[in-house]
């Protein structure tokens, strides 16, 4: 599978990690809940999975995460890294058949785009980021069951209205103009 | 432009004259020992030779005196909310409970609390320098390589150094955008409503993202016209040979991690139980 | 006779995503080391062709192909990407997109590195190139320590490091260098034509920055047709260039106005090899005389004044004691080397970029520690590329988007929008949606965006980046439009010719310092500031010395005023 990563796939990936990491490092909304902001970052993760399949969106979450982590931090936290990676791989994934090339991104696709992301997300930050907390860290199951389940309310809520609208601009710029005329 | 972020620091040391191969190599043995490894001894001898590191590496506190101050408040924050959520988690993991003092309910204090939260802080204590070093001492330019010599697909390998690249250059575009968004009133600093706040996001990412869509375009053109992708494998321009010194160093951390294995798992926990 | 190295054949192309052909029935030789000039207004498919010929037409841009190209003697239905990228090098125009190693070095070796060559290989190879391409000493430098002109010589080296390459393709080289060091550009392609006897094809809509150096030939397209191919001389003395809306050359031009006969044979290609008859100089001087006027001066009162400013960027001074003032109405270019601070002292007075020392004012008030979005009110900014700025689906949303945060009724948007569409001719576009605009419409889209704000000074960057000459003109007509209702307008620019002619001052930087703040015509003839920053002499100024005109200045200015009422008739 990955022998056969087109160019534009590559640069994609590339492209899409460096947007990442400034997204993640320079546009986070604050919740008003200490410590807990919306990502932008996964919104766009989410709207990159369905552009550009499943293999880009999971490397754009693994590299670009790590790399925010790194850049930012100077470590990585792996656990939450795997968790982009996963979250990037199953959306564009399941996101596949959303013809967002042609323009479609009607009523439809945004429920079917948004129960994708929801379940995945769920799975991610409620269950798979905590279980790696507990196995690579030891920490407290508690503490990391519900620090996932903040980071999980409020990355579905950025991927369910950013992403969402981010898609639907991107399927308005793929129809064509045909009906368009000049008025006076 | 590149404020606060981390990047590669030229200096003459040993630690910068190895290969990124090697870096990439111990900075991975390194941290998964830290992971995985709950022994005090294993860590702080580990804690020990990092800080010997970067001594050779010649990085100075001052360079990174900015993620350090992050770090730290992290770490703070993180015991904390670890004592709040968890109060007990010690006395579970060592099987015995000796109080220091008395609390409210279950937030007493105990030595086993104490000594797994000293644990935790030192885990971070070893990664992190390692972290630092390999990203303070390793040119971005060998990072590609490298991983393409661990056995990365050389594909994953260019789309690394693509993002290392073009981060600066989107750093740029994001602020201008940033900036010519605000004379029409979109201030993201300000503090307003949250769905308020959405739609200035959003006002920001969309000019930011497709003119990162036109640049993907540009990008594969350029490099389907200079012949990427053509065969299985590449070489590359920036690769460093491993010298002795490579060898001698991978070597090293390879009994190392042996040696750490071997006491942290010998006894079937991964805790070092003084109690 | 000389080997055929291209060969299109009746040669058809149609995008899948279009109904009409994009290059019609093109029946071109060319031969092995001709240098090829490629002319054509926006749209005629002059990039098409050289896609074509890189092979991006059809393994990137999917279409159907009728009829036959051959290359070095092969039909290329029969080649993949890969064996003609190893025939035909493409220097792109976005020099930025096209660096993609993270030091020149590294960025010169990619295709060697794609191609397995060893590395003690590639550095010699690297090495031999970085001089041919006068880049020897920056090997090691990361792309953001480069200039406009350095990029650019990385790209031509990473293309000319892949020995094989037989063919040269140049997509705009001058697009984004200031005026001297894109003729440097062209002397450098010129060399290494000489050295290695390769095919060059340039497309280049700068021609007589082009014609800088000799070329073999031109093919002028229009409408995906091939209308000329032939001697650079046999196209200047036609019609063809007028015909497609494409700028001739100057001294050219000035002749032609004066009804001078234009033969082939007169050394046309370049100013210093010129020759002009008795007649046709004495033709020359009476057309100037006929209708001598001079340029109006006003009395104006001084809108924004600049003093004293200073801008380091952590260590490094960008800009040093800059002081000027712009009156009510003006129409000022700021011009200068590339990287001179040109774009950072737009963004200071916006207020972007927080100076570390001086002072701005605007109508006599102090607005040095105004915020952005305050001295938004009085001053706009575009940027150069439309689509940083574009963030609404549909033009109405985004030029209404600055007032809507400010407040406004709805009604009172409405009018404003409406008002400010049809200032800048997008009225009858309201109902369409901006990705269905070309990128000149686009452009204007965003200035109207700001306009709607009614600031009293709009900055913008590099108006005229990216269109045609056409589309250059109507972009201008419509600047000068706003400005003759009032608004005082600044831009930044390399073209020479529009600070000539549309700016009555420009302000020169050099190097993070202002080296003059006078008449667009007495900056142009100054020799030792054109030096200093980078710029070129016009070449009406040349011609007017060669046929004895006393005041060439008042040459330029004439030329100038009535060139522009010619065209002007274009709309």
């Amino acid at each position: 599978m990955k022998g056969n990563l087109s160019i534009r796939t590559i640069v994609a990936i590339g492209i899409g990690a460096a947007v990442y990491v400034i997204l993640g490092r320079f546009l986070t909304i604050p919740t008003g809940i200490p410590n807990t902001n919306i990502e932008t970052a996964v919104a766009f993760l989410a709207f990159m999975a369905v552009l550009f399949g499943p293999v880009a969106g999971g490397l754009i979450g693994l590299i670009g995460h790590a790399l925010k982590d790194v850049l930012l931090w100077g470590s990585i936290w792996w656990s939450w890294v795997f968790v982009s990676l996963f979250i990037g791989l199953f959306i564009g994934l399941f996101a596949r058949r959303i013809a967002i090339e042609n323009g479609e991104f009607g009523t439809k696709q945004i429920i079917s785009f948004n129960v994708v992301q929801v379940i995945v997300q769920v799975i991610g930050w409620f269950l798979l980021a905590p279980l790696l907390d507990i196995i690579i860290y030891a920490e407290p199951a508690n503490k990391v069951f519900t620090q996932g389940a903040v980071a999980g309310v409020s990355n579905i809520i950025s991927v369910g209205v950013i992403g969402t609208i981010l898609l639907a601009a991107y399927a308005k710029t793929r129809t064509k103009g045909n009906s368009l005329s000049k008025e006076a | 432009m590149a404020v606060n972020i981390l990047g590669y620091m030229e200096r003459t040391s040993p630690i910068h004259k190895l290969s990124g191969i090697t870096k990439l190599i111990v900075f991975l043995i390194w941290s998964s020992v830290a992971m995985l490894t709950y022994d005090t001894r294993v860590l702080l001898v580990l804690l020990i030779a990092s800080l010997v590191i970067f001594q050779l590496s010649k990085i100075q506190l001052k360079d990174i005196s900015f993620v350090l101050i992050i770090i730290l408040a992290f770490l703070a924050l993180n015991n904390v909310a670890i004592y709040l959520f968890s109060p007990q988690e010690g006395v579970q993991i060592y099987g015995s409970s000796h109080v220091i003092w008395d609390g409210i309910g279950r937030y007493n204090l105990t030595w086993e609390q104490l000594f797994y939260q000293m644990n935790i802080t030192l885990k971070y204590f070893v990664v992190i320098p390692a972290a630092l070093l390999f990203i303070l001492t390793t040119h971005p330019s060998e990072f590609a390589a490298s991983l393409n010599k661990v056995g990365i697909s050389y594909k994953i390998g260019i789309a690394v150094s693509l993002a290392l690249r073009y981060i600066p250059d989107i750093q740029r575009d994001f602020r201008t955008i940033a900036q010519v968004q605000q004379t029409r009133g979109i201030d993201l600093s300000k503090n307003e409503k949250l769905t308020k706040r959405l739609k200035n996001v959003i006002s920001i990412m969309v000019p930011l993202i497709f003119s990162s869509l036109d640049r993907i375009e540009v990008i594969s053109n350029a490099m389907e016209l200079r012949s990427f992708g053509k065969h299985k494998q590449r070489t590359w321009y920036s690769a460093r040979p491993l010298l002795k010194a490579d060898v001698f160093t991978l070597m090293i951390s390879l009994v190392l991690f042996i040696a750490a294995m071997v006491i942290t798992f010998h006894d079937g926990t991964r805790f070092y139980n003084p109690f | 006779m000389r080997q055929p190295i291209i060969e299109f054949n009746h040669f058809t192309f149609k995008y899948y995503s279009q109904t009409d052909p994009t290059l019609k029935n093109i029946d071109v030789t060319i031969y092995q080391g001709e240098k090829v000039l490629i002319l054509g207004p926006s749209g005629s498919g002059k990039s098409t062709l050289v896609h074509c010929l890189n092979g991006l037409v059809p393994f990137s841009y999917k279409g159907d192909i009728e009829g036959e190209l051959f290359i070095k003697g092969n039909d290329t239905r029969n080649l993949d990407i890969f064996t003609i990228s190893r025939m035909v090098g493409t220097v792109l125009q976005d020099t930025d997109g096209q660096f993609i190693g993270l030091n020149v070095g590294e960025d010169i070796a990619f295709s060697l590195e794609n191609e397995k060559v060893p590395q003690h290989v590639m550095k010699e190879s690297v090495q031999r190139v970085a001089e041919l391409v006068e880049i020897e000493r920056h090997i090691d430098h990361s792309i953001h320590e480069l200039s406009g002109g350095q990029k650019q010589r990385v790209s031509v080296g990473g293309v000319m490091v892949n020995e094989e390459v037989e063919i040269l393709l140049f997509d705009e080289p001058l697009a984004n260098l200031d005026p001297a060091t894109g003729q440097y550009a062209m002397e450098l392609i010129d060399r290494i034509h000489q050295e290695t006897n390769n095919t060059i094809m340039m497309i280049e809509h700068r021609l007589e920055d082009a014609l800088h150096i000799d070329f073999d030939r031109v093919i002028v397209l229009d409408e995906g047709e091939v209308v000329f191919n032939g001697a650079p001389k046999q196209l200047l003395a036609s019609h063809v260039l007028n015909q497609v809306h494409i700028r001739e050359p100057l001294y050219l031009k000035a002749l032609k106005y004066s009804g001078c006969e234009i033969e082939p044979d007169m050394g046309l290609e370049h100013i210093d090899t010129l020759n002009i008859a008795e007649d046709c100089q004495l033709q020359l001087k009476q057309w100037y005389t006929k209708s001598m006027e001079r340029g109006e001066e006003e009395a104006f009162t001084p809108l924004l004044e600049v003093n004293n400013l200073n801008f380091r960027y952590q260590q490094d001074p960008i800009l040093q004691n800059i002081s000027f003032s712009i009156q009510q109405g003006e129409m000022v270019s700021i011009v200068g080397k590339n990287g001179a601070g040109k774009s950072t002292l737009s963004k200071l007075i916006c207020g972007f970029e927080i100076m570390n020392s001086g002072q701005i004012f605007l109508e006599g008030e102090d607005i040095t520690n105004q915020t952005i979005f305050e001295r938004a009110n009085h001053i706009g900014f575009v940027l150069q590329n439309p689509n940083h700025m574009i963030s609404k689906h549909m033009i109405y949303d985004e030029v209404a988007l600055g007032l809507v945060n400010r407040g406004y009724s709805q009604k009172e948007i409405e009018e404003r929008v409406w008002e400010t569409l049809k200032v800048c001719g997008l009225y009858q576009f309201r109902n369409w949606p901006i990705s269905a605009l070309s990128y000149g419409q686009k452009k204007r889209v965003t200035i109207a965006s700001i306009l709607v704000l009614e600031p009293n000074i709009i900055i913008l960057d590099e108006p005229t980046a990216g269109q045609d000459f056409r589309h250059y003109t109507e972009m201008m007509e419509f600047l000068r439009q706003l400005n003759d209702n009032g608004t005082t307008i600044l831009f930044i620019t390399h073209d020479m010719h529009l600070m000539l002619e549309y700016t009555s001052r420009s302000i020169v930087l050099a190097d993070g310092r202002l080296i003059a703040d006078e008449s667009a015509v007495d900056v142009i003839t100054n020799d030792e500031i054109v030096d200093k920053a980078n710029l070129k002499r016009t070449s009406l100024f040349d011609i007017a010395v060669k046929v004895g005109i006393s005041d060439p200045k008042q040459f330029v200015h004439h030329f100038i005023s009535y060139d522009r009422k010619v065209r002007a008739r274009w709309q």
